[in-house]
């Protein structure tokens, strides 16, 4: 009986990673593509995108859930950019500019603030901060840079003479960091220095996972009241998580930017906690749970799905928009489903840990309480 | 002195600002050139395009689900009617009813699984509905595409399949509720009659049913599970009802809104819809689990106000296009204002 359950348990647990997996391995033979074009896309890709979705880790450890506001840090980095831009500061020193520039601690104090505001409703409130915070950036950028903020280079403003243009091409800073140590093996070029500077950042969050800090935002995370009896202060520590994860969305966001080689001023940063959050829970995250494997794999498992869905959709239905709004859908979907089976499952251990309580029978109350312990429900 | 006080804290300053904002620009209105019957024409127009979408988020905020940021979902059951109904080749009243009419069994089918969704997930229902919205829309992105519609004017002329991503209804039921009764006054003023009543109505029969036994124990589920589970009431049953009710206003509610527009829009259309209807219902006062006729009306007629207004004005008074951004700030700045506020029903 317990083998069923613990596979009953890990089903559930892994039920994103698998399905995730049959359609992917079901449409890779459709798409086409061959294997060593898909490998090195998801070389490119890694590089490109894990950093992004590696600011996600530290508000789901402080139980913030996943952090959609990481958009503001998003933002500052595109400011960073243009400025870098702006100065023709190039290669990576135009990037490390851009980072000292862009980076979001402000930001992430103001979503801080505001998510302590509103605890229990963080995810959904991030997001709309997301919105509003789009709306100041569109106003600075579209009609103070070049009006209330000197712009020198004419290149980078519309013609109207303020405003940023809507395409900024970034060929001084492009891929600077990618090519800064790019390796050769076989057919495949592999980015060192974005893989270096994203191993850095791993080794950095299982470091500060053991520091007084980091343990105080395990506290938190796993009982507000708990970590604030024993003397934990449960705003400041929430605050310093997006802080922390703010400052890294913009230092991502740079990465992402300079691999891509342009930016779409206005936006490039709509999607960008669409598909961090869509990968960190592909790989098998929930909202409270997070490692850094669930990164790394959830970032191949959804490109590899990107990169051949609108083939694959090209071939089987001959059309490639039914493959471009399958992904949509899928990345969507996912999102949905792993929060509902979250969501449906703290619910079902806070149920089965109130049963203990009532204590019909003694051996049930410690299990019950490790169940309801391990889904924290709130 | 002391009233004004507790007028002010009971309307909340957002909506006081947002309101002498709006009186500002009718009045500065005539000097950069707007008309100003022509833009309370808009305006009454818009009110009743987007009244229902702001009603329909009453029912779930009142059980307790939260802002229905799922609304796409009875949009889309709204869609499936419209199109039906073009492709049948309904005329006129039929045209209309028939939309609705098709659209209902549709809508009431996705609420009450969505309803059932929802009831699993208490307590995440509104970053969830975000989601279980987009991810629908973008699965009918797909169906549009593929489902065996042929009426000559919704597919496209050069592939000879998929629908259009807009589809007129000319001929078919557009204005037909806008120029029931309307009243016309000079050039430029149109008062859309049939089109506000039809929403009044909506409204009064919403206002009704929350006076209802059933209505009752639904609010009684939204303020206080605990007693309205003590008095016997299953807060299961009552929120699936709530979120039929809310998907089934949807549905009428983009129908509705399509009559007036005179288009059918299709594919990701209905993405950004819900976020407008939750800025206007908490623009009228409304919080995350508290809400009425008044702030629905309010609401509806201030958001609207400003949707159409801050673009004329601002935009002939500074020859800029800025107005989107004054928008953006405003709307998500009232959504974050009441997510973040604390309300005294606490969950």
């Amino acid at each position: 009986m317990s083998g069923t359950k613990s596979l009953g348990r890990f089903l559930t647990e892994y039920a994103v990673v698998i399905i995730f997996l049959l359609i992917t391995v079901a449409a890779i033979p459709s798409s086409g593509l061959s294997i060593q074009y898909i490998v090195q896309e998801m070389i490119t890709r890694l590089g490109r995108n894990t950093f992004l979705v590696l600011a996600l880790l530290l508000p789901i450890y402080a139980g913030m859930g996943l952090n959609f506001g990481m958009t503001l840090g998003a933002m500052s980095g595109q400011i960073g950019l243009i400025l870098a831009i702006n100065f023709n500061i190039g290669g990576v020193e135009g990037l490390a500019f851009a980072a000292l520039l862009g980076t979001a601690v402000f930001m992430g104090w103001i979503c801080g603030v505001v998510l302590n505001k509103a605890k229990g409703r963080e995810m959904v409130t991030g997001y709309m901060l997301a919105f509003f915070i789009n709306g100041i950036y569109q106003l600075i950028v579209l009609y103070m840079m070049g009006f209330v903020f000197p712009i020198r280079s004419s290149a980078i403003l519309l013609s109207r003479g303020y405003g940023i243009r809507n395409t900024l091409n970034l060929e001084i800073v492009r891929q600077s960091l990618d090519n800064f140590l790019m390796l050769r093996l076989g057919e495949y070029t592999v980015p060192v220095a974005t893989f270096l500077v994203i191993a850095v950042l791993c080794v950095f969050v299982v470091w500060f996972k053991k520091t007084k800090l980091g343990q105080d935002m395990r506290a938190v995370g796993h009982d507000m009241s708990v970590a604030d009896s024993a003397g934990v202060p449960v705003d400041r520590t929430r605050i310093i998580a997006i802080i922390i994860s703010t400052v890294l969305a913009s230092y991502g966001q740079i990465i992402f930017l300079q691999n891509m080689g342009n930016m779409a001023t206005y936006n490039a940063h709509d999607q960008t906690s669409f598909f961090a959050v869509a990968a960190i829970l592909v790989g098998g995250a929930s909202v409270k749970k997070a490692t850094i494997p669930n990164v790394l794999i959830g970032v191949i498992l959804l490109h590899v799905l990107f990169v051949v869905t609108p083939r694959a959709g090209q071939n089987l239905f001959g059309s490639a928009m039914i493959g471009e709004y399958f992904r949509q859908f899928i990345g969507y979907g996912v999102i949905a489903f792993s929060l509902v089976l979250y969501a449906w499952r703290a619910r079902k251990d806070a149920a089965w840990s109130r049963e203990g309580l009532r204590g019909s029978s003694s051996g049930a109350v410690p299990a019950a309480a490790a169940a309801g312990g391990e889904g924290s429900a709130k | 002195m002391r009233s004004a006080k507790q007028f002010v804290t009971d309307f909340g300053w957002p909506r006081i600002i947002i309101f002498i904002f709006l009186v500002l620009l009718f009045v500065a209105a005539p000097f950069f050139r707007v008309r100003i019957d022509a833009s309370i024409s808009d305006v009454l127009n818009r009110f009743g395009q987007n009244g229902l979408f702001v009603l329909a988020m009453v029912p779930m905020i009142q059980a307790g689900c939260g802002l229905n940021f799922g609304l796409s979902l009875g949009i889309i059951a709204g869609l499936i009617g419209s199109t039906l109904s073009v492709q049948f080749g309904l005329l006129g009243v039929f045209g209309f009813f028939g939309a609705v009419g098709l659209s209902v069994p549709f809508a009431v089918f996705f609420g009450w699984l969505y309803g059932l969704l929802l009831n699993k997930v208490k307590g995440e229902e509104m970053t969830i509905a975000m989601y279980v919205g987009f991810a629908s829309v973008m699965f009918m992105c797909i169906m549009w595409l593929i489902l065996p519609f042929n009426g000559p004017t919704m597919i496209w002329g050069y592939a000879g399949k998929g629908l259009r991503t807009t589809i007129t209804i000319e001929g078919f039921y557009r204005h037909f509720l806008n120029d029931f009764l309307a009243v016309r006054i000079g050039d430029s003023f149109v008062f859309p009659t049939g089109m506000l009543l039809f929403v009044g109505f909506c409204a009064f029969l919403m206002w009704l049913f929350l006076r209802t036994k059933t209505g009752t124990a639904m609010t009684a589920v939204g303020s206080n599970p605990d007693y309205a589970r003590a008095s016997g009431i299953s807060a299961d049953k009552m929120r699936t009802i709530s979120v039929i009710i809310s998907t089934v206003l949807g549905a009428a509610g983009i129908i509705v809104y399509q009559q007036s527009y005179g288009f059918i829009q299709l594919y990701t259309a209905p993405l950004a819809m819900p976020f407008a209807a939750v800025a206007a219902i908490l623009i009228g006062g409304a919080s995350v689990n508290k809400a009425s006729m008044v702030n629905v009306l309010v609401g509806a007629f201030l958001f609207q106000g400003l949707l159409t207004m801050t673009p004329s004005v601002i935009n002939s008074a500074l020859q800029t296009d800025i107005s989107e951004v004054v928008r953006i700030i405003v709307s998500n700045g009232i959504i974050i204002y009441a997510l973040t506020r604390k309300t005294k029903v606490t969950k």
